[in-house]
């Protein structure tokens, strides 16, 4: 049966096209660019117009320029920066999940630990650095710093992935009568893998905040400093273009983190987790 | 029933009380013998999943033992039961395909996956999903699922298979076409099988005993022999005969209910 007047149809291409036709990521694309055309613009004109001195308010312009100029001199700063944030995570990865394998098969460890997990994981850890700084050299305190803070998060979501077993499975596999070890392995540790990356991602930025913040704390990380280093230094030193281009370096590496852990995360659990996988309607 | 033969597994009056006081099994007595299909067929809540976990030695009785004279010990003194499980959910890893759960009972003895490949698929071939093995369970159907939780619980070659409530979840084409599979699989390898149900119907159509519990404390009240030689089909589930066992199943699942109100 057809009935006269007009034919609404929504099936075909309506999941993926938005109304006038255009294809539906298309307006998530251009918008985010125009605001970006239009802030800088307005930006430029801002300075221009009211004759902003530099050392205030750099235009976009001199930003630009200063980019090419700086980011050679600031490039060793943000290697350091990178490693100090990836070599904590990484530790914090292994440490954090293997503390979680012993906390969850030691019950009365467990109950020990708990508070001051709590503890830890509410107090600012950077309040601790003037602290640590009296034990420890500038770049262990930094070290530090950014693997107390990533720590917590790898640890709470693991352990709690790995309490969160199937109890059928757990049953499968004392009737098979595996030892703790192929547990661990084969159902434990995979069946908590979403629960660990998910500690991984929100890790993974608040390692940047730990090093950089602590860096502003603590000082220069070794004799080069990293970024947030460098970034007081110009502000002493009144470069403010190069402000902006510190701050926007740490920017794409926060990015790139964010990616990069949503990359490992997306791999991971693309064939089976429902977080990962696209509904097919 | 008097029968000469040995039995796999004998429970001597078993008896579960759980921490909170409930009373989950009284004095259960069960002798399952080679080549019987025992269907424990009851209301909810009368203890047949406790039952079936005793069995498998997922939970162990307040009182009462379970014999398993015919198996081997291993140095700790756990009978090595051979036992297949089939859960109410089908419990599957979702993170491995179906052939990597199909693998899992002889992973676990050290079989490598090349040595199990043939019994994996083997036991695909024999609930037709060989087709499937690189899939992952999340692409399949309930039925489907079920059906791989049937082959991984087959491929060890159990001497005994217990099964919870396999179906309680599916609709009853599937159901119905499951438990012919079931005949069909109990045909060609010679199962002994001890399967829980809710539903008469399928109780009768499996059946080779069906043994009728009642709730609070859970306890056996009925046992019905169903003497029907030869293999089962669709015509039997219109038979005279089949409606007549069905009543009387259905009688004594009534007075196991009405004994303590339940309902
Ligand atoms: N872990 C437990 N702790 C306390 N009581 C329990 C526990 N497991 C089961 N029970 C109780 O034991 C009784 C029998 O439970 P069981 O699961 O064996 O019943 P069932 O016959 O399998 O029921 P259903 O058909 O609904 O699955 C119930 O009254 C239940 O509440
Ligand atoms: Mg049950």
């Amino acid at each position: 049966m057809t009935a006269p007047g007009p034919v609404i149809d929504d099936e075909e291409g309506g999941a993926s096209r938005a109304a006038g036709g255009l294809p539906a990521w298309l307006p998530k694309v251009v918008l985010p660019l125009v605001l970006l055309v239009v802030l800088i613009g307005s930006w430029e004109a801002y300075v221009r117009l009211n004759a902003v001195p530099g050392y205030l308010l750099p235009s976009p312009i001199t930003v630009y320029l200063a980019t090419f100029r700086d980011i050679p001199s600031l490039l060793p700063a943000l290697q350091t920066t990178l490693t100090i944030t990836g070599v904590a995570l990484l530790i914090a990865m292994v440490s954090g999940v293997a503390l979680a394998i012993v906390v969850v098969q030691f019950r009365w460890l467990d109950y020990a630990l708990a508070p001051y997990m709590v503890i830890l994981q509410v107090t600012p850890i950077i309040a601790i650095a003037p602290i640590l700084l009296i034990f420890f050299e500038t770049t262990t305190t930094l070290y530090s710093c950014a693997l107390l803070v990533t720590f917590f998060p790898i640890l709470a979501n693991t352990t709690q992935g790995l309490k969160s077993v199937d109890h059928n499975l757990l049953d499968l596999f004392k009737l098979y009568r595996a030892s703790p070890g192929q547990t661990l392995w084969l159902l434990k540790l995979p069946s908590s893998l979403p629960y660990l990356l998910t500690g991984l991602r929100i890790a993974g930025g608040l390692a940047l905040i730990a090093s950089v913040v602590a860096e502003f704390a603590a000082g220069a990380a070794g004799a080069k400093g990293g970024l947030a280093f460098r970034i007081l230094e110009a502000q002493y030193r009144m470069l403010v273009p190069r402000m902006f281009v510190a701050l926007l370096l740490l920017a794409l590496t926060g990015v790139a983190i964010y990616g990069l852990t949503s990359l490992i995360t997306h791999l991971a659990l693309r064939r089976w987790h429902e977080s990962a996988i696209r509904r097919e309607s | 029933m008097t029968d000469s033969r040995k039995p796999i597994v004998s429970l001597k009056a078993i008896s579960k009380t759980f921490s909170n006081g409930t009373v989950a099994l009284s004095d259960m007595a069960l002798d399952i013998r080679q080549g019987e299909f025992i269907s424990l067929l009851g209301p909810s809540g009368c203890g047949k999943s406790t039952a079936l976990r005793i069995i498998a030695g997922l939970a162990t009785a307040s009182t009462g033992t379970v014999d398993w004279p015919s198996a081997t010990y291993d140095p700790d003194g756990r009978p090595d039961r051979e036992i297949g499980f089939v859960f109410q959910e089908p419990t599957l890893m979702p993170w491995a395909t179906v052939f990597g759960n199909v693998w899992l009972p002889l992973r676990l003895k050290g079989i490598s996956k090349a040595a199990a490949r043939a019994d994996i698929m083997h036991a695909l071939e024999l609930v037709g999903l060989a087709k499937f093995a690189e899939s992952y369970p999340r692409e399949l159907s309930g039925g489907m699922k079920m059906r791989v939780s049937i082959a991984r619980a087959l491929v060890t070659q159990p001497k005994i298979l217990l099964m919870d409530e396999p179906f309680a979840a599916l609709d009853e084409i599937t159901r119905f076409k499951l438990n012919n599979d079931i005949l069909r699989l109990r045909e060609q390898l010679g199962w002994t099988v001890v399967f829980v149900t809710h539903s008469v119907f399928e109780s009768v159509y499996l059946s080779s005993r069906i043994v009728v519990m009642a709730a609070r404390p859970g306890r056996v009240v009925a046992e019905i022999d169903i003497d029907v030689p030869g293999p089962r089909g669709e015509d039997f589930r219109t038979s005279e005969v089949y409606a007549q066992y069905c009543r009387k199943a259905s009688d004594a699942l009534h007075a196991a209910m009405g004994a303590n109100d339940h309902l």
